[in-house]
């Protein structure tokens, strides 16, 4: 073990983001570096494989400007976050610098960033029913303490409206609030500053890690372990319950693939690197809650499918990991239906613990079951309309046709009234009273 | 044998250690990471880390173990929950808390829980390497503990022992204890292999009727996410017919393996009544640990499963995904930097793969009982595609192909066994088995039953350019059958009552719609329309 940080002036080569490093000794697998900007200032970065006395150093930020006498500073410590209540109300960058102008906090303790799995043994199975105040979930695609469920959605459509609404909505059984980490990855300005109103409206606090656009791509893949840590030690060592908002994950999966070419690794499917899986549930799986403790980790990705493709690597594997997805659709958009959620693909893993008596309503279930084969009918009669024409069906075929239209614009379409399970359950009851369907 | 660490990159270290032999476990750095020999060079060896290798410096010492990567084989496994290397996860979670950290070693071996043991052999006897000498009492489990190996027994003696004391001795004074250790790479010996001839009962309707599985048999699911693997996984765990189950979250979710947990606990073996976890042993490696260890589950999985196998038990194995084995043997071998064959996976995948699923089977014991051995994959191609190499790689040792339509599941058909394209090896054997046993009518039934599913496949078809007014009502009925067959037979509720259907029960339920459907072919044959024959009634009981 070294005592003391060394400084090395070996810089053999820059490549990108990544500085080789010779007759270096000691060095610690993920050890956090400091490089000395010839101009003044300093850059982070982290090691990421040593053989023998070469190091490979992966850059946070741009290499712009460093040459190759540069000095390097070991600190012979892996990256941590510094942990503390006090990070609520604050907004921090991807590399957990403040941006609010306020001084940094001092921490209760440090944490390392990539977390430890949470032994299976220990863990909690969500059961909580969380209302959003959205039909399609609640009734429908039931969201539980705990649990992690992203949102699909596609170039155009209003997901950061939706997720917006559920920050504001989403209310814990029993009414609690929930505290919200905010992580923002390659986000624009426009919406940066449409989320940053959001939170700014919340009652329970928040605290958010903001890369932009134009910011360092590698902090993309640091700030989501940055607010996780932080989501963590909330739930965990505060008992708050805890709802992580990531937006959007396809930036992030795209700064891996980056990261990845750069370092001359194997491509896998779309470029993007084979351990993307793995890499992926080192983030999603963080969520969960924990035996004998009181909070939890629940996490809203946001995923946006390249050219609407649910087969892309980056839903995909994204669905292997979460329990369920939300899919928002561009026909039910076109219609001016809001949220536009495509019940059919979307899926909530969990949602039998979540509902029936003492969670929901005692009907729930069945209710849910129900709307669903009706409407699942109805959905497959529409490519049946579309060669025979609807005077080609029998009256019972045109009437689940009427059922699936009215289902889309009045149970899937709200707007931005916020509804209980209760009248959500109610506005399905009715609907299958106006049709008389019994199941 | 003492070295240093010389080069880190992921889960794979480099170190100057001497005299290692290929797939020996070697304690790494100052946290005694374990790790196992993948590649042996004169002055270098690399190992594959199975924990988080983060914060490992170079030079930091490492130790050989002589020794391969072993499971522990013993009374106390039963009810219990394993990491990849076999470490129980109730006491790292008693040890070290919620989360789990690197370096920490537990086994099953350091229990104090005592056995009662009673030897059916004594001293003087000569014994044969694996038969037994005796038994250990399990809870209500019959705990057939096998001589090491061949030699003659010099004291063996009943008592209370613990898991590490020996019970006796071989005449050389060499000990014998209720426990023993086995390489997990290796499969367990047998006197010889027998075919497959008795079914693995399921409990679900549409696998034990239309693509029935064999005891010692293999069997893959793949299917998209959200088509139901996990659950249908499950569901066998739980209502299989079988003795022992094993059952592997290679890769998977954290938060299924709690629900399966709490949900086993409380829930009754439907064969035996006794407590479903009685009967499990589960060893989770869930997606976010480390990749290494994820790539050996399925190896201590399999060794714990021909183990009691061993004792002639009928045991299956449950591995839920083999796909994400496979991605960890893809990030491993990338780490190594070997030339990658079909989509970054080694070329040595298909053989990996077939080397696992030739250990299930039907075998003679080396104590001449006859045990099995069946296998349960689930595969997760990406994008649903099957085309990708672990399916088809799969595909060309597993006797049975139960495809999971992801258009099924949306529809929440479940489980969503498609019933064109899956197939079973097995299915001559297993349906004459049940047409002996169960029922006469039971190959009959199938046929009428497959022949009313493609029928309605057709007339679909059909009915999208005539439209459903310009068909017959022989054409209707057919329709109407079908429709029930796939929704009040194929379609089985997993939360419900209706997880678990017997042969018997699903022969009844399969006779009451074929009645059903002759009798309503009489009454259109006597001049009735389907509705008039129907009823009111029964229309909407159709429409469910």
């Amino acid at each position: 073990m070294r005592l003391s940080e060394h400084t090395y002036r070996t810089v053999s080569s820059i490549r990108g983001p990544l500085i080789f490093l010779n007759r270096v000794r000691e060095v610690r697998f993920g050890e956090v570096v400091r490089i000395i900007h010839p101009e003044g200032g300093s850059l982070e970065g982290e090691v990421i494989k040593i053989d023998g006395d070469t190091v490979l150093v992966q850059v946070m930020g741009e290499t712009r400007g460093l040459d190759t006498g540069s000095a390097v500073i070991f600190s012979d410590a892996v990256k941590r976050a510094p942990l503390s209540v006090e990070v609520i109300g604050r907004i921090f960058s991807g590399s957990f610098a403040p941006l609010d102008n306020e001084p940094p906090y001092i921490p209760e303790r440090w944490g390392a960033i990539s977390g430890a799995p949470i032994n299976p043994v220990a863990r909690a199975r969500p059961q909580d029913f969380i209302e959003t105040g959205f039909s399609t979930i609640d009734a429908l695609n039931t969201l539980v303490r705990g649990q992690k469920l992203p949102i699909f959605s596609c170039a155009g459509l209003p997901a950061k409206e939706m997720a917006a609404g559920i920050l504001r909505n989403a209310r814990l059984a029993g009414g609690g609030q929930f505290v919200v980490v905010f992580v923002a990855l390659g986000l624009t300005h426009h919406e940066y500053s449409y989320y940053m109103d959001v939170l700014a409206g919340m009652q329970g606090g928040f605290a958010a890690f903001i890369n932009r656009a134009g910011e360092p791509v590698i902090e993309r893949l640091l700030a989501p372990r940055f607010g996780l840590a932080v989501a963590e030690y909330l739930a965990f060592c505060h008992a708050m319950d805890v709802l992580v908002l990531i937006t959007d994950m396809t930036n992030y999966c795209d700064a891996l693939r980056e990261v990845s070419t750069a370092r001359e690794e194997l491509p896998g499917r779309r470029g993007y690197p084979g351990y993307l899986y793995s890499d992926l549930s080192s983030l999603y799986e963080r969520a969960g809650r924990i035996r004998g403790l009181a909070g939890s980790v629940t996490m809203l990705p946001v995923v946006t499918m390249p050219e609407d493709d649910i087969t892309h690597p980056i839903p995909d594997l994204t669905g292997y990991i979460t329990e369920g997805q939300i899919v928002l659709s561009r026909e039910l958009h076109q219609q001016g239906i809001f949220p536009p959620v495509d019940v059919l693909p979307s899926l909530s893993r969990l949602m039998q613990q979540g509902i029936g008596e003492g969670q929901t309503r005692s009907d729930h279930r069945q209710l849910a079951n129900r709307l669903y084969r009706h409407y699942s009918r109805g959905r497959d009669l529409r490519r049946l309309e579309a060669i025979v024409g609807r005077d080609g069906l029998s009256g019972k075929d045109r009437q689940m046709l009427d059922f699936a239209d009215v289902f889309e614009r009045e149970l899937v379409h709200q707007g931005n009234v916020r509804r209980t399970v209760a009248e959500s359950l109610d506005t399905g009851l009715a609907l299958m009273q106006r049709f008389a369907l019994e199941g | 044998m003492s070295g240093t660490i010389t080069g880190i990159a992921g889960p794979t270290v480099t170190v100057d250690l001497k005299g290692l032999r290929m797939y020996e476990i070697v304690l790494v750095g100052k946290a005694g990471l374990t790790g196992e020999v993948v590649r042996l060079e004169r002055e270098r060896a690399v190992l594959q880390v199975y924990e988080d290798t983060r914060g490992l410096a170079v030079g930091e010492p490492v130790r050989g173990t002589a020794r391969p990567l072993t499971a522990q084989l013993g009374p106390g496994l039963l009810g219990g929950m394993f990491d990849g290397l076999q470490r129980p996860l109730e006491k790292l979670l008693e040890r070290d808390g919620p989360f789990i950290s690197g370096g920490s070693s537990a086994s099953v071996l350091d229990s104090p829980r005592q056995w009662h043991f009673i030897p059916v052999k004594g001293p003087g006897d000569r014994v044969t390497a694996g038969e037994t000498i005796g038994q250990a009492e399990e809870g209500a489990f019959r705990h057939l503990v096998s001589a090491p190996r061949d030699g003659v027994l010099a004291s063996l003696a009943a008592g209370s022992y613990s898991v590490c004391q020996a019970v006796g001795s071989y005449d050389d004074g060499s000990p014998i204890s209720v426990c023993q250790e086995w390489p997990v790479r290796s499969p367990r010996p047998c006197r010889r292999r027998l075919p497959p001839t008795e079914p693995l009962v399921t409990g679900q309707r549409v696998v034990d009727f239309l693509y029935p599985l064999a005891r010692g048999g293999t069997a893959i699911i793949p299917g998209g996410f959200g088509t139901g693997k996990t659950i249908l996984e499950q569901s066998v765990a739980k209502f299989s017919d079988v003795d022992l189950v094993v059952y592997v979250g290679c890769g998977e979710r954290g938060n299924e393996m709690a629900e399966l947990l709490e949900e086993f606990a409380g829930l009754n073996d439907p064969w035996t009544s006794r407590r479903l976890m009685e009967r499990t042993i589960v060893v989770a490696n869930t997606s976010n640990m480390p990749v290494a260890a994820r790539e050996a589950s399925i190896y201590t999985a399999v060794t714990m499963a021909e183990y009691f196998r061993d004792m002639g038990y009928h045991v299956l194995l449950l591995a839920d995904s083999i796909s994400r084995w496979a991605e960890a043997l893809r990030e491993i071998s990338s780490s190594l930097e070997e030339m990658p064959g079909e989509e970054g996976y080694p070329t040595y995948l298909a053989s990996r793969m077939a080397g696992f699923m030739e250990r299930a089977g039907v075998v003679e014991t080396m104590n001449g009982t006859v045990g099995s051995l069946s296998m349960i994959l689930s595969v997760s191609p990406p994008g649903g595609d099957f085309t990708e190499p672990v399916t088809q790689a799969c595909l060309r040792t597993a006797g049975a192909f139960l495809m999971l339509d992801a258009s099924l599941a949306h529809r929440r058909h479940f489980p969503a066994v498609n019933w064109f394209q899956s197939f079973s090896l097995y299915e001559q054997t297993m349906v004459q088995h049940f047409s002996r046993i169960v029922d006469a009518g039971w190959t009959e039934a199938r046929r009428r039953c497959r022949t009313l599913l493609q029928r309605e496949e057709a007339l679909r078809e059909v009915a999208e350019i005539v439209g459903l007014e310009g068909m017959q009502e022989q054409d209707h009925l057919i329709l109407h059958s079908a429709e029930r067959i796939r929704l009040e037979f194929l379609c089985q509720n997993a939360y419900s009552e209706d997880a678990f259907s017997s042969p018997e029960q699903i022969m009844a339920m399969m006779n009451r719609i074929l009645a059903d459907h002759e009798r309503l072919e009489g009454r259109l044959a006597a001049g009735d329309t389907l509705e008039a024959a129907l009823g009111k009634g029964g229309d909407e009981h159709a429409s469910q």
